[in-house]
């Protein structure tokens, strides 16, 4: 184990208030019309991205879905190039093509967000073909949700992940949603079993318990480093807000989305006193986040429309296309 | 120069571009041990290892899917999916990952991948196993269709294939397999675009790709004997396809028919036709005339099949529509 994929439970706080921050401030800007199109919030799940993600190395590939800000942002987006993206902008990420729904950072190991619920499966599968072909000892992992269980692509890709004993990282965030139906109408099986029934070892955690998803996702990268072949983790978490921005959501009751006892950020925080933690340290976390994310929606307000002519050259590497 | 048959030169292909680069990877059903349903595989396995040429399981989506995630991660996965039919199953990885990757990312990563689909009749294999659905995939921005003909394009289309840098769909019709032809020595290349004139001519163009490559040339010898003299245009690659040439064989002969054995509604030729009746409005000195297949599953008993494809004569009948 080195240092790159073990992280302590001040880190896992910081990259939490990040990500919460990041998007609170996405709400917002979203709010306000200055981010187009329609967002994915994923408050209240930021324990199982920053707990996992901070047992990858840089090298180690990420494939995530729809609700990936989180995911992005602890595998090590650049923040600015994020809003930038997220805005429409010429200079973000994916140069104002993508959205938040495609979040990417070659960089970084990060494949992508992905607008199609599943797809992320025998992408993380095929990278850690690439991985297992070029003995490079690097993992591959792939965040998908509860609903991407009742995708077909889902048992193939872990078919063929156990088949090849491929380095592959399956985890699974079980928020109880998919979109406006609760998962107990959209799925017949458990999902630890759907792994095990594919000869995949599956562990199901408290998702919103930061440091024990974190020490679980190293213990399983570990293993499939060793060449143990592919893992399942369920990580059982709570999406607080909206399946997207605005969403009324009158198939749910209140309490079911404010069970603020089961707040990731929440339960580290007072973990971290109980522990002896300063508490100015603690509050330093939220300061940090919070100027970190100023800077860079306002670098992201500065940033440029994309040029059409652009974005028509990135169509092909080589080949011109009529405008 | 030696005989060899269409499958071969793809065979060599295949195994010229692994000898080439350790980064080129080819998996797909009963393709490793088995060497491919139509042998096109045959040898990989022994030549190259069980890391690079493997047997997946009957997984259409997560095959093409892992190749998205295996291209984006340094390797340059050929992946066959046994019949075209089956590419159904594989379209979201096609369609909204491979080809718009490097769109909409940006332009950071590079997805150099080839799925290879045998297409087409002929073998009266049914309505599932014998379509031609290529203009489906044309039809998608990023991703780039190529349809050989002949054996040297077998060999040369494959390898500019797995040389792009953007996913590659090579399409091979079944009936074209055994074929014999030469494959000169050192074999050719191609780039990926271009036409090539198959046969000169002055009266009409015949724009054509495939295995309906050599029925125009049929056609172009049975018009030839009653003095008509058609250019037959071998498109080669249907996207991007070479406008240039077909526009210029257009402005020689101010004639055009279009022929494939897809059907003919919504298909290549519809595209075909369209510019040409735009960009090459003043050279036509008649209709543009399609041929293809009607409007129906292909059926699989002999008479039914064969009145299905389209043959010589119905070109001929075309071609001289458009001279009336
Ligand atoms: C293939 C596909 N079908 C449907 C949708 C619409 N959709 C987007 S997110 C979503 C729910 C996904 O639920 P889950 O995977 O549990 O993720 P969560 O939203 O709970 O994070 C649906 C149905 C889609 N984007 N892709
Ligand atoms: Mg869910």
């Amino acid at each position: 184990m080195t240092a790159a994929d073990s992280a302590s439970p001040i880190d896992l706080l910081r990259t939490m208030r990040l990500i919460r921050e990041a998007e609170l401030r996405l709400a917002q800007l979203f709010a306000d019309g200055e981010v187009p199109g329609f967002i994915h919030l994923s408050v209240g799940q930021e324990g199982v991205a920053a707990g996992v993600c901070a047992a990858l190395g840089p090298t180690d590939t990420l494939a995530s879905n729809h609700r990936g800000h989180g995911h992005a942002l602890a595998k090590g987006l650049d923040l600015e190039r994020f809003f930038l993206e997220i805005m429409g902008k010429a200079e973000g990420m994916c140069k104002g093509r993508g959205g938040s729904m495609h979040v990417a950072d070659a960089a970084v190991g990060m494949l992508g967000a992905n607008g199609i619920v599943g797809a992320g499966l025998p992408i993380a599968v095929g990278s850690a073909l690439a991985h297992q072909v070029k003995r490079n000892g690097a993992v591959a992992a792939v965040f998908f949700g509860d609903g991407a269980l009742a995708e077909g692509v889902m048992h193939e890709s872990f078919n063929l992940a156990s088949i090849w004993r491929l380095p592959v990282l399956f985890v699974c965030e079980n928020n109880g949603w998919s979109e406006f139906s609760p998962t107990s109408r959209q799925l017949a099986a458990d999902p630890c079993a759907l792994a095990l029934s594919h000869r995949i070892e599956a562990r199901s955690i408290d998702g919103n318990d930061a440091m024990a998803v974190h020490d679980v996702t190293r213990t399983l990268v570990a293993e499939i480093r060793n060449g143990g072949g592919p893992r399942f983790l369920e990580c059982r978490t709570t999406r607080v807000r909206g399946h997207f921005e605005g969403d009324p959501q009158k198939y749910r009751d209140a309490a079911d989305a404010a069970r603020s006892d089961d707040d990731p950020i929440g339960r580290l925080e007072r973990r971290l006193a109980a522990e002896g933690l300063p508490a100015a340290e603690i509050k330093a976390a939220e300061r940090d986040a919070v100027a970190r994310v100023d800077a860079a929606v306002a670098r992201a307000r500065a940033g440029t429309a994309p040029a059409f002519g652009d974005a028509l050259r990135d169509v092909y590497a080589n080949t011109e296309v009529r405008p | 120069m030696s005989e060899v048959r269409f499958g071969q030169a793809i065979n060599r292909a295949l195994a010229d571009a692994m000898a080439a680069d350790d980064s080129v990877v080819v998996f797909g059903e009963d393709i490793a041990a088995p060497g491919g349903p139509f042998g096109v595989t045959r040898g990989l396995l022994d030549r190259f290892g069980p890391d690079r040429v493997r047997d997946t399981p009957i997984s259409e989506a997560a095959i093409v899917g892992a190749a998205v995630g295996a291209a984006m991660s340094g390797l340059k996965p050929v992946v066959e999916i046994m019949f075209m039919d089956f590419v159904t199953l594989s379209m979201d990885a096609l369609v909204n990952q491979a080809a718009k990757a490097r769109f909409m990312f940006g332009g950071q990563y590079a997805l150099p991948m080839v799925v290879r689909l045998p297409h087409g009749g002929g073998i009266n294999a049914g309505p599932q196993h014998s379509q031609c659905l290529e203009a489906w995939l044309a039809h998608v921005p990023g991703l780039k269709v190529v349809c050989p003909a002949t054996v040297a394009d077998a060999y040369a289309l494959t390898r500019a294939a797995i040389a792009d840098p953007d996913p590659v769909i090579v399409v091979e019709n079944k009936s074209l397999y055994a074929v014999k032809g030469e494959l000169p020595e050192p074999p050719p290349s191609a780039s990926i675009g271009k036409a090539d004139v198959a046969r000169p001519g002055r009266d009409a163009t015949i724009a054509t790709y495939g295995a309906m490559r050599a029925v125009a040339l049929d056609a172009a010898g049975l018009l030839a004997k009653d003095g008509i003299e058609a250019e037959v245009i071998d498109l080669r690659s249907l996207q991007p396809w070479d406008e240039a040439a077909v526009l210029a064989s257009l402005a020689r002969t101010h004639r055009l028919v279009i022929v494939h054995e897809a059907v003919e509604a919504f298909g290549v030729g519809a595209e075909i036709a369209a510019r040409m009746a735009d960009i090459g409005f003043d050279e036509l000195d008649g209709p543009i005339v399609r041929v293809g297949a009607p409007f129906m599953p292909v059926p699989f008993a002999k008479e039914l099949e064969a009145h299905y494809r389209p043959d010589a004569s119905r070109i001929v009948e075309a071609v001289r529509r458009t001279l009336a």
